[in-house]
């Protein structure tokens, strides 16, 4: 018996496993400590990318401030609905849906503020309370079914998208909805998505010479440039808090439980099916900003907004450095794979490059972030 | 001896036609490591998890500290302070050490983590557990079987269990990993905490349990302390004697 008794020390045994103090830990080098943050490869993407376009598209006017609030715009889309779905991935599941909420959303709002004549923040509210609570549903479907949230997302991918046809279709026998901008004249909700802010600033750079103004035309004189789209306001609040909840808070470390090992984080009290509920609804939500910044800028609705948005936030937070499987993420991460999402789709527009050569691009970029993150995944948990 | 901190008296628990429990007396003591053996499919993890609060025995009582008690859940039991390290499902291998034994009880600073705390807390209790670690960052997936064990045991330590369940925790462990783990058992139970220790290996019950309980077939066949009972009388009573002896006989004794 003498094998059970408790060993002391013997730090020269050949020891089958590592105990305490194990001299065969390799100190891990400062550069693998780096390569194991998730962000990792959302900084080195940015980098490139912006390097590739100095270069491609530099002399364009990819990088005078209209062109970067071009690219910024297109960033802070993709931002605002990765924020939700990298929450959700974290938490281990997928929403399919994402893309046909804001199809919904963005209907739903021009029914009740258009159509039905609501006052247009009556509309919002509503509008968010329906969407939040289709999440809800989501959510509660897949946690009580303990069905593959994929399949149970992709059954409203379809179900959502059908009202979002059908509800117009049928009371106004059409599908494009106008009369927004003006439904949302002076409407205090409406306006926290569509205005844009620090305009001061920007005619103040303007007469410092530093920005363009307009040479011709009613807006003569005024900026290029006239403020920071609340689009992009939206984006950097969702990332902030977003990322602030997920790496700093109680509830945070319960989103990363539910995802790395539902059953052992039950065991020690974690609310998972709580965790993962209120993120379908997270996701949902973003989903409904996205929809609200996206009807009150263009001031119409259409029932095929958001197609195939699902697959681009996914892509962008596997990009920026999430497991598929749940457990592991950042929100800096999906930020950033947002900022190479909308820095490649604009910068190809701008180098004058096909566009269907984006889709190439997505399709590469994701298998190599798969790749890269599986790799990640083995150095974390040590698995060879 | 002082009295028990649990007692369970003649526990049933049913299935449906199934009899998982057929009268199942058990207790435990504070400072007393009490080893429940049992061949698989005896009841162990019926019996583990009606202690834990996971089923409701059909009929029985359970007494904790002196009175009659209730669990309606697990997290009745935790808060009672009777904690369960589960073989495999105790950690999460891609969140940090620190992380995974905060989990659930995270201390707090206003809104958000105290992570200054949460840090040096664990490195420091699982300094007392004798695993130094690396870094508070470090993931639990980094750890060896019985490393992850160490940290599950000084988390329901540090949160103040005053009985620790331990299912299985050396079945899946190398030699020098199971001593380890052993090691952290006599250091948990001369801290005054009463061990429930669920094997089926009766060399590791040997090396650190006082009294020894053997289930076969959903039913407790006695309980013998520490001196009282040779390993080959307890292999044999888990096996269901007889054929164990025949068996044992033609392999030379060795199992």
């Amino acid at each position: 018996m003498s094998e059970t008794q408790p060993a002391a020390g013997g730090q020269n045994d050949p020891a089958p496993a590592g105990g305490p103090d194990d001299e065969r830990i390799k100190e891990i080098g400062g550069l693998r400590q780096w390569l194991i943050r998730p962000e990792l490869g959302g900084i080195v993407g940015v980098i490139t990318v912006f390097i590739f376009f100095g270069f491609l598209a530099g002399d364009s006017g990819m990088f005078n401030p209209q062109g970067i609030l071009n690219w910024s715009q297109v960033s802070a889309q993709f931002m605002i609905i990765a924020v939700g779905a990298c929450m959700l991935m974290v938490a281990g599941e997928f929403d399919l849906s994402v893309g046909s909420m804001i199809g919904f959303a963005g209907i739903s709002i021009a029914m009740f503020g258009v159509v039905w004549g609501l006052p247009m923040w009556i509309a919002i509210l509503i509008t968010f309370v329906i969407c939040t609570a289709i999440g809800a549903i989501n959510g509660l479907i897949v946690v009580r079914t303990g069905l593959p949230s994929f399949i149970v997302t992709l059954a409203f991918l379809f179900i959502l998208r059908g009202f979002t046809i059908f509800i117009p279709q049928t009371v106004e026998s059409r599908t494009i909805i106008g009369g927004i901008e003006d439904a949302a004249e002076g409407d205090w909700l409406a306006s926290i998505f569509s205005a844009d802010i620090m305009q001061w600033l920007f005619v103040l750079m303007a007469e410092w010479g530093w920005i363009d103004t307009f040479t011709r035309g009613t807006r003569e004189g005024e900026p290029v440039v006239t403020g920071i789209p609340m689009l992009i306001v939206w984006a950097l609040i969702l990332v902030v808090v977003g990322h602030t909840i997920l790496t700093r808070t109680r509830y945070g470390n319960w989103i990363f439980a539910a995802g790395g090992d539902a059953q052992a984080a039950r065991y020690v009290g974690v609310p998972v099916d709580r965790v993962k509920i209120s993120m379908f609804m997270v996701t949902a939500f973003c989903s409904t900003i996205f929809a609200c910044c996206q009807v009150f800028e263009f001031g119409t609705a259409a029932a095929d907004r958001g197609i195939l948005k699902e697959f681009e936030a996914i892509i962008a937070v596997v990009i920026g450095g999430a497991l598929l499987t749940g457990g592991y993420g950042s929100v800096v991460g999906a930020a950033l794979g947002a900022i190479i999402f909308g820095v490649v789709q604009q910068g190809l527009f701008f180098a004058g490059v096909e566009n269907s050569l984006f889709r190439v691009f997505l399709g590469v970029i994701l298998l190599f972030a798969v790749i890269l993150n599986t790799y990640v995944r083995r150095i974390i948990t040590g698995e060879r | 001896m002082s009295d028990p901190i649990v007692k369970m008296v003649d526990i049933k628990k049913h299935f449906g036609p199934v009899i998982a429990l057929n009268g199942v007396s058990f207790d435990v003591k504070a400072g007393e490591c009490h080893c429940l053996l049992g061949d698989n499919g005896a009841g162990k993890s019926t019996f583990i998890k009606t202690m834990s609060g996971v089923h409701k025995p059909t009929s029985g009582e359970i007494m904790f500290e002196g009175s009659r008690m209730n669990f309606n859940s697990p997290r009745d039991a935790m808060e009672a302070g009777i904690a369960t390290v589960y073989q495999d499902l105790a950690m999460i291998p891609l969140m940090s050490v620190t992380r995974n034994f905060w989990m659930g009880r995270e201390p707090k600073k206003g809104l958000f983590i105290d992570f200054d705390k949460a840090n040096s807390t664990t490195m420091s209790e699982m300094k007392k557990m004798g695993i130094n670690l690396r870094s508070p960052d470090q993931a639990v997936g980094t750890l060896s079987g019985g490393e992850r064990q160490t940290v599950a045991i000084a988390r329901a330590v540090y949160f103040g269990a005053k009985v620790l369940i331990l299912d299985e925790p050396t079945s899946a462990l190398g030699v020098r990993q199971t001593s380890n783990v052993l090691a952290t058992v006599d250091r948990v139970r001369k801290a005054g905490i009463g061990v429930v220790f669920i094997t089926h290996n009766v060399r590791h019950a040997m090396a650190v349990g006082d009294r020894f309980t053997v289930l076969n077939r959903g039913q407790t066949l006695g309980t013998a302390a520490r001196g009282e009972i040779t390993p080959e009388e307890l292999q044999d009573l888990m096996a269901g004697g007889q054929e164990m002896a025949q068996l044992e006989g033609s392999l030379g004794g060795t199992v």
